[in-house]
């Protein structure tokens, strides 16, 4: 054990931890949202995530090439807003279509929440096995010379794609913060920040919240419960895309399966802080991103995932509802 | 006739729940629908509002033909009810709440929309006094009238209550059977269901007595007040 490492670095160690609980956090998001009214693990939110990585990685390769070496956040600002829409937009599609055809049929035959899990997983299973036929898929339209460069290898890492350098920019401690780690957390806790706001103060927020607290009394109000279910998936798509995108400005890389660890993950964060509470995935994102950086110093990186479901499992005896839960059924969203 | 019930039939799986009932709910009544547990009452109001399939049948409402609208399009024209069991959103304000009731409004921002809020807290001082109390903490008594008040916000042209009285205080019943003749008053039609047969009889001017899904006795309040069988089964025999 290697306690002096964590003091050593306690500040990298913290930052860096928080800048992945917030991808980790927004990714939460989605699925505390969708058990929120629906009582469902969407199982398929990995998938989601992994588009949106995809996607941003496509444009940004598609406008910027393969070739050029790597580059300042700064001076690739605007290609990265691009990317980063495109990400949002791909992911919230995904999720519509999840919605739509893995579990509207469903709900409507008001079927068995197990199968709806069923269903769930077997459109994560489709969903990451079509990414990773992609140059099958290309080779059907003849399309895989052009397309080379989205679609080769497609099992493998997508590993040239995105490459950031970091620029120092003040110094805490003995880490040098740097461009990329203040805007994944920024943007990160932005999109928060209005998300809160919209589920607080917009009639369709308000909508979200009476189908999560009692679905049956939401639709004597005269709440399209289809439309804020489908609502729903979309705001988790939309942050879940972002999360993407913030990921790729960090990791650089991205695979067929890359949403399954981080589904996990953010699911994880999603019960720690308590399910079907917003803040609660904020929280538990956060402090799951940290305490596994703290614990990957202390213990070493491989037992990094140890130290987070070890984590989960003390948290949940001394408070089986999360951080932030109530007991299910009261007060939601 | 503002609602017309026709050989309504409402199926639990292989259970029938209601069989074949008719009635009818005049504009600026009240109707009451009386009987036993499990007679279908509830249901009855559920498929009214559109939260149950019908199996045969028709609903009307207003000369439209109701039975396979969506529920919130039935809220849109007119119908809103404070369910069995109140149904307060638990995690929200009386505030917010009382927002819910109105939700198919686009009115929000208006003196209309603010006298409306105004009227329930005429109604139900308590209300006001809690507007900011979140309803999950708030008792049986206030949560009733937090879901009646939010049945009224919708501006409703027919107002569906289910038992308003149940699990009150004597006082509190008595006053909550004053408010719904008031609420009558001012020019909404009600549809009210009661285990309270006594006082849903003397406040209303037609009732229907609903046993095992059919209806078996219908009348003015006051005649059904009179039956002797009525007053065997529901009334205790002391009216
Ligand atoms: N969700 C359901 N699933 C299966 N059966 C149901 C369901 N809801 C009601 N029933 C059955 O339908 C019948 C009518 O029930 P309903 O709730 O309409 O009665 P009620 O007249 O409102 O009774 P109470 O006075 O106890 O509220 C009962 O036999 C009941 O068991
Ligand atoms: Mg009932």
């Amino acid at each position: 054990m290697h306690f002096d490492f964590l003091f050593q670095h306690i500040f990298e160690l913290t930052i860096t931890g928080l800048a992945l609980g917030a991808i980790y956090a927004l990714v939460a998001l989605g699925y505390t949202m969708v058990y929120g009214i629906l009582q469902l693990i969407n199982f398929a939110h990995s998938e989601v995530f992994m588009f949106g990585t995809f996607a941003f990685a496509w444009v940004f390769v598609f406008i910027h090439g393969t070739t050029s070496a790597s580059q300042g956040l700064g001076s690739t600002i605007g290609l990265l807003i691009l990317a980063l829409v495109a990400a949002m937009l791909t992911s919230a599609a995904v999720a519509l279509l999840i919605e739509r055809v893995a579990y509207r049929p469903l709900l409507k035959k008001d079927a068995p929440k197990l199968i709806a899990l069923i269903s769930a997983i077997g459109a994560s299973f489709t969903l990451s096995e079509l990414m990773g036929v992609r140059d099958k898929v290309a080779a059907w339209f003849g399309l895989e010379d052009n397309l080379s460069n989205y679609v080769s290898n497609a099992r493998d890492i997508y590993a040239n794609p995105v490459t950031i350098n970091p620029k120092g920019l003040f110094t805490i401690g003995d880490y040098t913060v740097t461009d990329v780690d203040l805007v994944v957390i920024g943007a990160a806790l932005a999109m928060m920040l209005a998300l809160d706001i919209f589920v607080r103060r917009t009639r369709f927020g308000r909508g979200i919240r009476a189908v999560a607290q009692d679905p049956e009394s939401a639709l004597l109000m005269g709440v399209n419960s289809t439309r804020i279910i489908q609502i729903t998936f979309l705001i988790g798509g939309l942050m879940a895309g972002a999360a993407a995108a913030l990921y790729m400005l960090k990791i650089g890389t991205t695979r067929q399966n890359a949403g399954f660890i981080l589904g996990v993950k953010a699911f994880t964060a999603a019960v720690l802080g308590g399910i079907g509470n917003l803040r609660g995935a904020l929280l538990g994102g956060l402090l799951l991103g940290v305490v596994e950086n703290w614990g990957s110093a202390v213990f070493g990186t491989q037992w990094k995932d140890v130290v987070a479901f070890v984590l989960l499992v003390l948290i949940l005896l001394v408070r089986p509802s999360g951080l932030l839960g109530e007991a299910l059924g009261k007060a939601r969203a | 006739m503002l609602l017309e019930v026709e050989g309504l039939c409402v199926n639990y799986g292989h259970i029938e729940a209601i069989r074949n009932i008719s009635f009818g709910v005049a504009e600026g009544e009240v109707t009451t629908l009386i009987g036993a547990n499990g007679a279908g009452k509830t249901t009855t109001l559920k498929t009214i509002s559109g939260l149950r399939k019908v199996r045969e049948g028709k609903i009307v409402f207003d000369g439209k033909d109701i039975t396979r609208l969506a529920p919130y399009d039935r809220v849109k024209l007119g119908i809103s009810q404070s369910p069995e069991g109140r149904g307060c959103f638990p995690g929200m304000t009386v505030r917010e709440n009382l927002d819910m009731g109105a939700y198919v409004r686009t009115d929000r921002k208006t003196p209309a929309y603010r006298e409306d809020v105004e009227r329930v807290f005429q109604l139900f001082p308590r209300l006001e006094e809690r507007v900011n109390q979140t309803a999950g903490t708030m008792s049986g008594g206030e949560q009733q009238m937090l879901a009646i008040g939010r049945a009224l916000m919708a501006r409703p042209r027919l107002v569906l209550l289910d038992e308003p009285s149940m699990g009150l205080a004597p006082r509190l019943i008595q006053q909550i059977f004053t408010i719904i003749s008031e609420i009558n008053q001012q020019g909404t039609t009600v549809l009210l269901v009661e285990q309270n047969a006594a006082q849903a009889l003397r406040r209303a001017h037609q009732a229907h007595v609903l046993e095992t899904g059919e209806i078996v006795r219908s009348g003015t309040g006051e005649e059904l007040s009179g039956d002797p069988s009525v007053r065997a089964a529901y009334l205790g025999g002391d009216v």
